[in-house]
């Protein structure tokens, strides 16, 4: 899981102005796997992001696969990012990912307080899937 | 020609030579909050340097110094306003804070159970929810004066609900998210026939042209400091003399007392009453510095400039295809709120960002208006007499990029 965070790391490295960290996030949201319409619903939102944030995820062989959805694109590239570093992971694994990386690339720097809360909302989501299957 | 000269203006404001992200600033958020000319922000170092000291109760030089500047501007705020007597301008912290004054003072005082209170379908939450706690909490309701299809209010409705109940009407002078301006001296001669008070949010009007209180013969305004000038953290709410003498205080503390003793404490005359503790001494100054910086313009060519920029702005959008602009009412102040199709509003606020760009992207505080119009929230530039034709071309190219990068492929 750390090597992915590095990736990403290495991957923001190349570019020096936030125009280019934009654009790339936007590119990432761009790419996200398109999300079933029928789970665009309120059990599966998340509060406390600005912007619609659905997610979902199934569970086998002891992993856990996340999908997810929103209506900014921004969002959802940062979704992509997430879900490159917690999807297909073992509940634990999910549980104590630290995810040193969204402050490495500088991504709260851009964001006012309630769009880091709505990041933050999204981490404590996915991780409280984790802790619903951690008992399994 | 137009004689305004938005270039000299812009020298009076040092922030406008930032560069984000190594970019000329172009900062079309002035309905959040306005910038500071160099002569308010001098006032505040000024005071701290040269007179801070606590007002009214010191003997000595300092606090007598600070007293008569803080006094000044209660009195050029009443010039300002054209209120009657200084006595009857209130210091507070904002408009937000007016507001719920008189909902928790005239409020609480006026209105009981089965009474009701008028607001309009276009109020900011901060002229919405100090009523509704009031309606709560006294058993009473809140009644809203619908808007239409442009975002105007429906004037044609407004008698009707006035009714028997009615204790007060609170309306928002310009809509922050619309722009509408709104027949506020209508309401309030309406409202007045059946024996009603108005209280009138004008914390986007005193920005962008003169108001005079009389001639509305509005019963309360309020506006912020930090959206016409001066610094954050102080407002201004006017109350007519014969209704603030017959409200309670607001909080108790210094200042508006008196005499106290344990058995029991009487208070002070107004405004005073209403001003408990230590107030925002250097706030109040650097809000009189802003006050002769309007003075120091001529404020008939601003508004003029203010309305080239908007009709400039409006043509330009209307011309992009997919742009839909929210709040089209035929009397508009410096408000340019619009949503584009198959872009999100936030995505296209951040890419705005990072050309150096300053927008407001949401629901701006005004949720029920979003409802009406059916969206979550808009792209919002609004406009001050220091911006210019060029930033406006500025913004609209970038738009143009926003859309080419975010709206999808397949559209």
């Amino acid at each position: 899981m750390e090597a992915i965070e590095q990736e990403i790391i290495d991957d923001f490295a190349l570019f020096d102005t936030w125009e280019d960290k934009y654009q790339y996030i936007i590119e990432l949201g761009q790419k996200l796997p398109v999300f079933n319409p029928e789970f665009k619903t309120d059990d599966y939102r998340i509060k406390g992001c600005q912007s619609s944030v659905w997610l979902d995820a199934s569970y086998s062989d002891g992993r856990i696969v996340f999908y997810a959805d929103s209506d900014s694109t921004f969002v959802k590239g940062e979704i992509a990012l997430l879900m490159k570093v917690l999807s297909g992971r073992t509940p634990q694994e999910i549980l104590d990912a630290k995810l040193e990386f969204i402050d490495s690339i500088g991504l709260r720097q851009h964001m006012a307080v309630t769009r880091a809360n709505g990041l933050n909302a999204m981490v404590k989501q996915m991780k409280a899937y984790a802790l619903a299957h951690s008992a399994n | 020609m137009n004689a305004f000269d938005p270039g000299r203006i812009r020298a009076d404001f040092p922030i406008l030579s930032e560069r984000p992200y190594g970019k000329p600033l172009i900062y079309f958020d002035n309905a959040a909050s306005s910038q500071k000319p160099k002569s308010v922000i001098d006032a505040i170092t000024e005071y701290y340097s040269h007179s801070n000291a606590n007002i009214h109760r010191g003997v000595h030089y300092l606090s007598q110094k600070a007293s008569e500047a803080y006094d000044a501007v209660r009195v050029a705020l009443k010039d300002f306003l054209n209120a009657p007597s200084e006595d009857e301008i209130v210091f507070v912290r904002g408009t937000t804070e007016a507001v719920n004054l008189v909902a928790a003072t005239f409020g609480r005082t006026h209105v009981q159970a089965g009474d009701e209170v008028l607001i309009s379908a276009m109020e900011h939450h901060s002229n919405i929810v100090p009523w509704q706690m009031l309606c709560e909490e006294k058993g009473a309701k809140l009644r809203v004066i619908p808007i239409d299809d442009h975002g105007q209010l429906r004037l044609d409705q407004v008698d009707n609900l006035i009714t028997e109940r009615t204790r007060i009407v609170s309306l928002v002078h310009v809509s922050n998210s619309l722009g509408t301006i709104n027949p506020v001296k209508e309401v309030i001669r309406l409202a007045h026939a059946k024996g009603v008070p108005v209280f009138v949010d004008g914390a986007q009007s005193t920005a962008h042209f003169q108001v005079d209180v009389q001639d509305l013969d509005a019963d309360f305004f309020a506006f912020s400091g930090h959206k016409i000038l001066g610094p954050t953290g102080i407002g201004v709410l006017y109350g007519k003399r014969a209704l603030l003498e017959s409200m309670p205080p607001y909080q108790g503390g210094g200042e508006m007392i008196r005499s106290v003793s344990f058995e029991r404490t009487t208070y002070n005359d107004i405004p005073l009453r209403f001003e408990a503790g230590t107030p925002n001494i250097a706030g109040v100054i650097a809000l009189g510095e802003a006050l002769r910086y309007w003075e120091s313009i001529d404020r008939d060519t601003a508004v003029q400039w203010e309305n080239t920029l908007l009709a400039h702005a409006t043509v330009a959008l209307q011309g992009i295809s997919g742009v839909q602009l929210i709040g089209t009412a035929a009397e508009k102040a410096s408000v340019l709120s619009f949503v584009i199709d198959e872009v999100n509003a936030l995505d296209a606020g951040m890419y705005l960002d990072t050309k150096g760009i300053a927008v407001r992207t949401g629901h701006h505080c005004t949720e029920p208006v979003m409802h009406r119009f059916g969206i979550p929230g808009t792209i919002r530039a609004s406009f001050m007499f220091y911006n210019t034709l060029e930033e406006i071309d500025e913004f609209v190219n970038h738009l143009h990029g926003a859309i080419r990068l975010l709206r999808p492929l397949n559209a």
